[in-house]
């Protein structure tokens, strides 16, 4: 379902010359308002009126995290305070908040963009959801609401958490969509099948889940624990909240919303704009925000991109599944992986389900990574031999798999701290010392 | 008579075991005999209890990873030489014992081990003929 099709199935050359007329827009504006975008046009030595095409785009300068920390809490705001009608701080994953003021415009830019993802993921006004992310500063649970509101579905606002109750619910409203994170969804799972609920059984249909990255195997885990179709929805608070990009059915990447953000991917360590379906960091533009306006900011997700038309009919571009941060990625004695990328491996282990969480420590000045396990009935026998065999054929799965030697460490169920909203998988005990 | 013996997985925690046997102990469930194999970083107590198929859901309902597995009980005579008869017996027929502990019956004379081997069947067989007494469930819960 496309919930606008003017822009959504826009022919690409229209879509770039409205991004370009918003993009010019934009630049005049923040150089105008703001003198932290001015001082940094002219350190570059350029101004609004060297925009000229969209490849412009590369002359200007990224804006990063820890600039949106220094404005903290209105310092970047391109409006006076009194047209702010709502706030927001990011969820602060890593490092201290940052702080998003919308307008009443923006507002409605948001509800525009969520109404497209769920009506991506096949939400109509028939649908009951079940919006099991969290309500308040977060933007997972508002910007559902909003986008739901627009569509005019039934919205059930439960909020993360209070888990039995969630599957109460579940029993007895009978949502046909849940969204919330994909940790959280499997969380649900779990306490379902202790309390003896199947919710393959109830009319539960489409999970919109993002927040975090998440594997194609836990997909498939999700599904087929669920009994729904799992799609990917993503967003960060910088930028508006979720609907900045969404997957559909065909699961082939998620469409960003264009028209209002202007996608790049970027090499992290140069900066050097990367070609379509190289491996980097998604830069974002917002083209229509007023608020506060980023440009080229750094989201720090790892990602590709590709341009070509989906067989939904939809023209925007896609970005695949976000791999993991680049300030998660971790260095392990030379070898660079992602969390998500052993959890991909752990899920590939039949016997396997992923309650697990990375150890990172430093033994004698080297890294040492151990990936710690819950076991379970499966993987548990009785002898000591057949334990420390099953943790080695993890090991050499790893090993082969990502050509880093890790620890594998089985611990007992229920042991490794389960989340309502973001999973923490690594701890990184080199930090402490 | 194969008899299931009760395996948990424990971490090596402080309070972990004294946990189990707290979950047992609640539900009346009695201990006859134990035994822990570890490592450095877990261990697997081993456990013959009065009513194992309780014992098992009991646990599981708290949160340990349970598994049962055959074993056979025997009784040997409690003097020098006593065990070594029996394991002869094994050894001559080329049966390898996995693992094996001892323990001594209240009221008995005699000394009770747990056998974990291959070929459970065969090695019943081959101690009924060679004499050597294997307790039944009813005389492991009646202990």
């Amino acid at each position: 379902m496309v919930w606008n099709k003017k822009y959504e199935c826009m022919p690409r050359e229209e879509l770039q010359s409205l991004q370009l007329k918003r993009l010019k827009e934009v630049t005049q504006r923040v150089y105008h308002c703001l003198s932290f975008y001015r001082r940094k046009f002219k350190e570059r030595g350029i101004c609004p009126e060297d925009i000229k095409s969209l490849k412009d785009l590369n002359k200007l300068p990224f804006t990063t995290k820890s600039e949106l920390r220094q404005g903290y809490p209105f310092g970047l705001f391109t409006v006076p305070l009194s047209k702010i009608v709502e706030f927001h701080v990011s969820s602060g994953t890593t490092g201290k908040p940052v702080v998003d003021g919308y307008t009443r415009k923006d507002i409605e830019i948001w509800a525009e963009v969520s109404a497209r993802s769920l009506s991506c993921a096949g939400v109509t006004a028939e649908d009951i959801i079940q919006n099991a992310y969290g309500y308040g500063l977060f933007t997972g649970g508002l910007g559902i609401h909003y986008g739901a509101s627009l569509i005019g579905a039934k919205i059930i606002p439960i909020s993360g958490g209070q888990t039995t109750r969630q599957v109460m619910m579940m029993q007895d409203f009978k949502p046909t969509i849940l969204t919330c994170t994909p940790s959280y969804a499997l969380h649900i799972a779990e306490i379902s099948e202790e309390m003896g609920v199947d919710l393959k059984k109830l009319p539960l249909r489409v999970g919109v889940l993002g927040a975090e990255a998440w594997s194609e195997n836990m997909r498939q885990e999700i599904e087929s624990r669920l009994g729904i179709t799992a799609l990917d929805i993503y967003g960060l608070t910088e930028i508006i909240g979720p609907g900045v990009a969404q997957e559909c059915p065909e699961k082939k990447g998620l469409h960003v919303f264009e028209d209002h953000f202007l996608p790049e991917i970027i090499n992290p360590k140069t900066g050097e704009v990367l070609k379509e379906g190289e491996e980097g960091e998604l830069v974002l533009t917002t083209l229509t925000r007023e608020g506060i306006i980023l440009i080229r900011y750094r989201t720090g997700d790892i990602t590709t991109i590709s341009y070509r038309p989906c067989s939904c009919g939809r023209t925007l571009a896609r970005i695949g599944k976000i791999k993991g941060r680049v300030d998660d990625m971790l260095i392990i004695r030379g070898v660079n992986i992602f969390p998500s990328q052993i959890e991909n491996v752990l899920m590939q282990i039949d016997e396997i389900e992923p309650h697990y969480q990375l150890i990172l420590e430093r033994k004698k000045g080297l890294d040492e990574l151990t990936v710690e396990l819950e076991t379970l009935p499966q993987i548990f026998f009785d002898e000591v031999r057949k334990i420390e065999e099953i943790e080695r054929k993890i090991a050499r799965k790893i090993e082969e798999t990502l050509g880093l030697r890790v620890g594998v460490r089985l611990v007992e169920p229920k042991t490794i701290q389960r989340s309502m909203g973001k999973a923490k998988r690594l701890i990184d005990k080199r930090k402490l010392k | 008579m194969k008899i299931n013996q009760i395996s948990v997985f424990l971490e090596n925690k402080i309070g972990r075991l004294a946990e189990v046997t707290k979950v047992l102990g609640s539900k009346g469930i009695n201990i006859r005999a134990l035994s822990i194999a570890d490592t450095a970083e877990f261990g697997i107590l081993r456990m013959i209890v009065s009513q194992p198929e309780e014992a098992c859901s009991i646990l599981e309902k708290s949160g340990f990873t349970v598994s049962k597995t055959e074993v056979i009980v025997v009784e040997i005579m409690d003097r020098p030489g006593g065990l070594a008869e029996v394991l002869e017996i094994l050894a001559k027929a080329c049966l390898n014992v996995e693992y094996l502990y001892a323990f001594v019956a209240p009221k008995g004379k005699n000394a009770l081990v747990v056998l974990k081997i291959e070929k459970l069947t065969e090695v019943v067989e081959l101690l009924r003929r060679e004499k050597v007494k294997i307790l039944t469930r009813e005389e492991i819960s009646k202990l």
